[in-house]
């Protein structure tokens, strides 16, 4: 939902381009630094108003997806654990400890005994233990939730403050899965409406904001929650937050979003891309970047496709591709191109950017050696076929179609065809079901390295048609592993595995970037690239 | 007369069913439905288990034959009831009763500014003695009708708002933020009707009771304003009932680009989410707010003409 605003606003990027660039001309004082931490004194009180571009309809956090409204929920409750984005561990927020199993199938959780929501109900073991039964319910409704507890066998009160839950099968993902905002926990009388009455009327939850009104399409506003005293350990302030007031306000026009910011009318907005850049550099607003764990932009290759069964061939296209090239035309200053399956910022990722250079002449032998041989209309041919690749996309995001352009250009250059195919966004999970695709394109947010598995197990959906071999060995050792070491090794593995057998070709990693004003401070990026909005103050 | 609204009435309940028809079938020829929308929204989560659509598309009963649905929500509309939004789970005439007001406020402003301003605009063109001048104000409304509405938009913010500071850029607030988004969807609307009245105004002058009105010595404003325009105004009244139209059309464009709520952005979202309930709430609400206004028009075409006889019909009216 988020992206689709994005799509719908680029035709419309050129004519803001021109309308700003007045603001370009008459801005001055030089470029911003990195982030509006430091400055003075952290100060008490104030609103943040802040603008995103779009409504996911919805303002429970066990259902949304969409970042836009992920930055506003997430404030309204605590997860069990929190990730710290620099190196990300799992550290306590309101579970003081925890134990797991050694083979990852058992994780024990001892909760903080001071804890209560916004309607004065205390946190227990089986306010967990409601909140994790109904997750599954939410089925497709709260597909991110329920996949972090899919296969879980039971979850029992083990005393008023711990709580155990019990998977059937290792699933060591989890532990990452209990510091999102998806598995945040609601109040038991929250947890026993309907999905529907959830997404409309807001969520009991004992976070640092309390929602006090929701107007779709319009507005999400918070309230600091008084008394507040159980803040994740990752956090610098102790205590309630700074802000009195958080205002989300929906700005769909990615040009009035960049507009209002620098006239001062809100203090921070969402998703600002490459062509609001210039008109918001300098001034008074900073750009704040961090690159979105998990599976980077890529082409997800069909790996049954007669052509692509061929390993020269994918490597072919891995190598014919010029991620550089890609990432600086056309997405946000700072984009970095893959350097891996994963993105930087995901837990255990290894760099293999010596894999995954731009060489053109390779790309030209491997093809020659597989017996692909150049036509005479520069497209490659082998027993009378033709090597053309369907690749279907989607319009979630403005950047998609100029970067596949350049990928079918860089492609046409080693005698690959690229046919692109837009569909509608809606059609995503059933193209992907169907597997009627050559190549699609895409990305996965998500901070553990799990993410690998859901997309490239071949005992698990397999939507890329991989063929099983030794990778899924790994993946599945790597979900039933709890020692860090162990499970980085494998991962690394995994991530070479994929890469040098060319079973997914990473293109650029998706970076967040927002504009936020100077006068606002410590507006800090979590481990999944979202906000956290409780050490945010305005001086 | 009254057989005459009688059989006007029974014409607007057929256009309302064949514009809850029309669209039920665009929504169903699309690919995907609802559900698959809602599986595919969060498209950078990771994938969703097939099973889960499709007990959720039972749910909702999109698995039924097509006809069968159709049959249903017909069954259930034309007691009032349309359903509940599918992606969340309001229902439909809630939803629409929220964004009413908002809209209304919007249209009504946007058709008041256009007719004053484009209504102006033509008299004025038509009276000055100035060449020159009667050439350029007769080249404005070409000029408005073609200009992209959202570009309209974008650059009375950027000078109004981001440079000026007199209005906000977006929002529902209060008379403040109606300014720009009205004056945006006025300029098309009032544009239209500056050309239907500056040509109809001219054709009138040419006629042969203008003569005879100045001829027993009327001024040229009286002879204007009081002979020309009453007759010359009759077309542009029709105009203006096809405009509503127009008007509901464009603040899907404009409650976008000033992020307001009202009808218009019900109705992107809804298109977007393939929200079929909402869809065909909203396609039935427009249909009905033009079929009324258009009805009204005529009932009010003997106030500017009383030669017209209502049971005429408009045809024979202009004719």
């Amino acid at each position: 939902m988020t992206a689709l605003s994005d799509a719908r606003t680029s035709r419309w990027a050129v004519l803001t381009a021109l309308v700003t660039t007045s603001v370009v001309l008459t801005a001055c004082g030089s470029g911003g630094g990195d982030s509006g931490s430091g400055a003075g004194q952290p100060t008490s009180g104030g609103t943040l108003t802040f603008a995103v571009g779009s409504d996911a309809g919805c303002v429970d956090p066990q259902q949304v997806a969409s970042n836009e409204t992920i930055y506003s929920v997430r404030q309204i409750v605590d997860s069990l654990t929190d990730q710290d984005p620099k190196t990300g561990t799992i550290v306590p927020w309101l579970a003081k400890s925890w134990d797991v199993s050694s083979d990852a199938t058992t994780f024990t959780f001892h909760l903080r005994s001071d804890v209560t929501f916004s309607d004065g109900s205390k946190l227990t073991a089986q306010v967990v233990k409601d909140n994790f039964d109904a997750v599954p319910k939410l089925g497709a409704l709260g597909t991110l939730a329920e996949g972090y507890l899919s296969g879980v066998k039971s979850t029992t009160v083990v005393d008023p403050l711990t709580v155990k839950v019990t998977f059937s099968q290792p699933n060591a993902q989890f532990l990452q899965a209990t510091s999102t905002h998806s598995l945040g926990i609601e109040s038991s009388a929250s947890v026993k409406r309907t999905p529907q009455q959830k997404c409309s009327d807001g969520v009991i939850g004992s976070g640092p904001f309390v929602l006090k009104q929701y107007v779709q399409n319009q507005s999400i506003t918070l309230a600091k929650r008084t008394g507040y005293a159980w803040g994740s350990s990752q956090w610098s302030k102790k205590g309630e937050a700074y802000l009195d007031k958080l205002v989300f306000k929906v700005v769909p026009e990615a040009g009035v979003r960049a507009g209002s910011l620098q006239s001062g009318q809100v203090d921070a907005i969402s998703s600002v891309g490459k062509a609001n850049e210039a008109a918001l550099k300098g001034g008074q607003v900073t750009l704040q970047r961090r690159a979105n764990p998990g599976v980077v932009f890529g082409l997800g290759l069909n790996n049954a496709r007669p052509a692509l069964k061929d390993t020269r061939v994918r490597q072919a296209i891995v190598s014919a591709i010029d991620r550089q090239q890609i990432a600086d035309t056309v997405f946000p200053t700072g984009t970095r191109a893959a350097t891996s399956v994963l993105a930087q910022t995901t837990p255990d990722y290894t760099s293999l950017a010596s894999d995954l250079t731009s060489d053109a002449a390779k790309a030209k032998a491997l093809l020659d050696l597989s017996g692909w041989k150049m036509g005479s209309d520069g497209i490659r041919t082998k027993d009378g076929k033709k090597l053309s690749l369907t690749v279907k996309w989607f319009p979630n995001a403005s950047t998609n179609q100029p970067a596949l352009e350049l990928i079918q250009q860089q492609l046409k250059a080693v005698g690959v065809e690229v046919v692109l195919k837009q569909l509608q966004v809606t059609q995503f999970a059933p193209t992907l079901q169907s597997g009627d695709f050559d190549a699609v394109w895409g990305n996965v947010t998500r901070a553990d390295p799990d993410i690998l598995r859901s997309s490239f197990s071949t005992k698990l959906a397999n939507f890329y048609h991989l063929p099983a071999s030794s990778l899924d060995t790994a993946l599945s050792e790597q979900a039933a592993t709890v020692d860090a070491a162990k499970r980085r090794q494998l991962v690394t593995q995994v991530q070479q595995s994929l890469v040098r057998n060319a079973y997914y070709v990473p293109v650029v990693e998706l970076q967040t970037q927002l504009g936020v004003a100077k006068k606002v401070h410590d507006v800090n990026f979590d481990a999944s690239s979202r906000i956290q909005l409780h050490d945010t103050w305005i001086g | 007369m009254r057989r005459y609204v009688i059989k006007r009435l029974g014409q607007a309940v057929g256009v309302l069913w064949a514009a809850y028809t029309v669209s039920f079938l665009v929504l169903d020829y699309l690919p995907g439905d609802p559900v698959t929308a809602m599986a595919s929204a969060g498209m950078d989560s990771g994938q969703v288990d097939p099973q889960q659509i499709a007990a959720l598309r039972h749910e909702y009963g999109f698995d039924k034959p097509v006809l069968v649905q159709y049959a249903e929500y017909l069954g259930r509309a034309v007691r009032g009831d349309f359903g509940d939004s599918v992606s969340t789970g309001r229902p439909v005439t809630s939803a629409l009763a929220d964004a009413l007001p908002q809209t209304l406020q919007l249209t009504g402003a946007a058709l008041l500014l256009a007719v004053v301003l484009g209504g102006a605009l033509a008299v004025l063109a038509t009276y000055t003695a100035q060449r020159w001048l009667r050439q350029l104000l007769l080249s404005l409304p070409p000029l408005g009708v073609s200009v992209p509405t959202f570009w309209v938009g974008l650059l009375l913010v950027e000078t109004f708002s981001f440079r000026l500071h007199w209005f906000p850029a977006f929002g529902n607030d209060g008379f403040k933020g109606l300014v720009l988004p009205a004056l945006t969807l006025a300029v098309p609307t009032g544009a239209q009707i500056a050309q239907v009245l500056a040509k109809s105004l001219l054709t009138a002058l040419d006629q042969a009771y203008v003569e005879t009105a100045r001829a027993k010595g009327a001024g040229r404003w009286r002879v204007h304003l009081r002979h020309a325009l009453r007759n010359a105004a009759l077309p542009a009244l029709t105009v203006v009932g096809l405009l509503v139209g127009q008007l509901i059309a464009g603040s899907v464009v404009v409650e976008t680009v000033f992020s307001r709520d009202g009808l218009g952005r019900v109705t992107a979202a809804a298109v977007t989410a393939q929200d079929i309930p909402l869809v065909q709430g909203v396609v039935v609400f427009g249909a009905l707010i033009f079929v009324m206004t258009n009805l009204v028009i005529d009932l009010v075409y003997p106030l500017f003409d009383p030669r017209l006889v209502v049971a005429s019909g408009r045809k024979a009216a202009l004719a």
